[in-house]
């Protein structure tokens, strides 16, 4: 069972739901992801994503761009975010999700890709613009080193498409909350419920729902629906705007801990 | 040559579908609306009633007898793409996507644009449809192109400013993607060029392959006979596979794709993704991209804001890989000196982005025999340009 699935697995024994954390790798720096991700697990993250930057990210909003390019000023690479994760492993067990598009890891190779974050100790890769019909040039190689393929199920999927993607993931199933970018709506919770329960109804897959939540009361509501839930904009906003405060990773952790106490 | 691309849009290699999930019914309901049209004589007859009685089709093709006098060798044709309605090759295109949209009772539509010209396209087709129109345009391009821009806003359009990235091309294509991932219900993105994630590169091709139809019909009728050479400049490179297309499999024909070599490939200040880029994907199709190392996009530049994009069509690449097109360069300064050649040698003021084909057939046709024959897409006007003209003090 990958780290993942036990996560999932522990949550549900403990009936608690699984807090999913965003952060875009390198910003303000990688040595300050690391501490971070660190800080954020002690105060109750149960998943990592970590956002890979890439310079046109489509579909996301202006708050994670920014992220995107403030890491690529830092010269953040996916070599370096990878070297990161393997020295987080010498001290952490979360599970971690590399979050991103296609194009950087198809620069680095797919294949050296696949074999890199296996030794590194990467447990699930999500990537925005590979849909399962173009899955395979990565899938070849990263589901044969163990690591989870996650896909994303939107508002727009419509029945016949979603059992095809639950069919092809591993590891959860990540719903898109809303009908557009990341962080720039308010998901309505009556819409996620049915998505919910007709995703629950064709997999045994945990379901984490993400893209616009960042409020422990839409923490609550939306844990109650779903196995997990993802928070990226928010924190990520809270990163920047903390960038020169010497408490930047103890006013994320605490409010990491806050949006936690929300879903236990 | 085998028929490209296969049911999920790769062309070779190239192309595809890499989309965000939002996206991917509506790409496929669009891609199952476009066949559907494709077979529908009406659709058809529709689309040629306004192709010939609104836009002014067909062109000419015409014979450049001055500039083939001064160059000394290969007869010229131009084929007066600048001469359809909005001034340029990008309403044939516009066209068909309306009519497309309007058949599937969209009633809002969107577009990115670079130098205008399709921005323009899109706005027009709009008022003529009665559609909502949002243009997404770079802040660096709304300020070289004004011209443009008053035009759409005229036409009733919405022009968005992006100032994201180099705030050109490229980044109105990423802002006009994230308005239709929050729209995609309601909404028709109209692409402009041979880009895109499946269907649009074969759509938009099919749409502009009426210049290349043409054009083998107009000069089998004057010389009675293929032309030798076709040329045709390559941004994201609409203009050129409408004209290469037809003429695929006509193997003694030799085509040349212009990319825009701004400063010179040895900067990093030029567009020529074939030419000095490597395989990537962006913007959902995989294709030659200026990138660096790492997989990061690298900004594209050219004096022609219509070739300012670090992309190219996925056919191209892959006629590129097969051989069957030259894909060759044009640096801004031989853009310019033809722009001026063409406007003092023939009275027409050709679009910066077509000077790049004119300069590149100005270098090999005082080669070529006088009987042999050149035909070049004059894809667009250059009254858009007469202020980059004025500003760099280029003439």
């Amino acid at each position: 069972m990958s780290r993942i699935s036990e996560k999932f697995h522990t949550l549900r024994a403990k009936k608690e739901k699984a807090l999913i954390i965003y952060l875009t790798a390198g910003d303000p720096s990688l040595a300050v992801t690391k501490e971070l991700i660190l800080a954020m697990e002690t105060a109750g993250a149960d998943i990592l994503e970590i956002g890979i930057p890439f310079s046109d990210p489509t579909a996301d909003g202006p708050v994670i761009q920014a992220a995107a390019q403030r890491a690529l000023k830092n010269g953040t690479t996916l070599a370096g975010i990878l070297e990161m994760i393997g020295e987080l492993r010498q001290v952490s067990q979360i599970p971690i999700v590399l979050f991103g598009y296609f194009n950087p890891i198809f620069a680095y190779g797919t294949k050296k890709f696949a074999l890199a974050a296996q030794k590194d100790g990467v447990d699930g890769v999500l990537v925005v613009d590979l849909p399962p019909e173009e899955a395979r040039e990565l899938r070849q190689y990263s589901d044969a080193a163990g690591i989870d393929f996650i896909s994303l199920i939107a508002p727009t999927t419509g029945s016949a498409r979603e059992r095809q993607i639950a069919a092809q993931t591993a590891g959860f199933i990540y719903y898109v909350s809303i009908t557009g970018i990341t962080g720039t709506a308010a998901p309505v919770i009556a819409d996620i419920k049915i998505a919910v329960d007709r995703i629950e109804k064709i997999t045994k897959l945990p379901v984490a729902v993400g893209f616009g939540i960042a409020t422990p009361e839409q923490a609550r509501e939306i844990g109650l629906l779903a196995d997990g839930i993802v928070i990226g904009s928010a924190v990520v906003r809270m990163i920047d705007e903390n960038r020169n405060n010497p408490e930047l990773v103890k006013v994320v952790a605490g409010y990491v801990s806050k949006i936690k106490q929300a879903l236990r | 040559m085998k028929n490209q691309p296969d049911k999920y849009g790769h062309f070779g290699i190239f192309g595809g579908r890499y989309a965000a999930e939002t996206l991917m019914p509506a790409l496929i309901e669009l891609q199952e609306a476009y066949k559907a049209a494709q077979k529908d004589k009406t659709f058809r007859k529709e689309l040629s009633c306004y192709q010939q009685d609104y836009a002014g089709r067909e062109t000419p093709l015409y014979f450049a007898a001055r500039m083939t006098k001064a160059l000394g060798g290969a007869k010229i044709y131009l084929k007066r793409e600048d001469l359809n309605h909005t001034g340029s090759h990008k309403i044939n295109n516009t066209l068909g996507q309306a009519l497309l949209a309007r058949r599937m009772g969209k009633k809002k539509v969107i577009a990115e644009t670079g130098a205008g010209q399709h921005g323009v396209a899109t706005a027009t087709v709009a008022a003529l449809f009665g559609m909502e129109c949002r243009i997404f345009m770079g802040e660096e391009d709304i300020r070289r192109q004004a011209p443009n821009v008053f035009r759409m806003k005229i036409l009733g359009a919405q022009v968005v400013p992006v100032s994201s990235g180099t705030a050109t091309l490229k980044d109105a294509m990423n802002e006009a993607m994230r308005y239709w991932v929050s729209s995609v219900r309601d909404t028709f993105y109209i692409i402009g060029t041979t880009a895109g994630p499946h269907p649009y590169p074969q759509m938009v091709r099919n749409f502009q392959s009426v210049i290349g139809k043409e054009t083998k019909k107009q000069i089998r009728k004057i010389a009675g006979r293929n032309p030798d050479v076709l040329v045709a400049c390559v941004g994201g490179g609409s203009n050129a596979m409408g004209m290469f297309y037809p003429f695929r499999n006509e193997k003694d024909i030799a085509m040349y794709g212009v990319e825009a070599a701004g400063h010179g490939l040895n900067t990093s200040q030029h567009s020529a993704s074939i030419n000095a880029g490597k395989v990537g994907v962006l913007h959902g199709n995989k294709t030659y991209l200026l990138q660096d190392d790492h997989g990061q996009v690298r900004d594209a530049y050219s004096i022609a804001a219509g070739l300012d994009y670090p992309g190219v069509g996925p056919e191209h690449a892959y006629f590129h890989s097969i051989k069957r097109v030259n894909y060759v360069t044009v640096t801004d300064r031989e853009a310019v000196a033809a722009f001026s050649f063409l406007s003092l040698q023939e009275g027409i003021i050709p679009a910066l982005e077509s000077a790049h084909a004119l300069a590149y057939a100005m270098k090999i046709a005082p080669k070529m025999a006088k009987n042999k024959i050149i035909v070049i897409c004059l894809s667009g006007r250059g009254d858009k340009d007469a202020q980059t003209i004025i500003e760099e003090k280029l003439l």
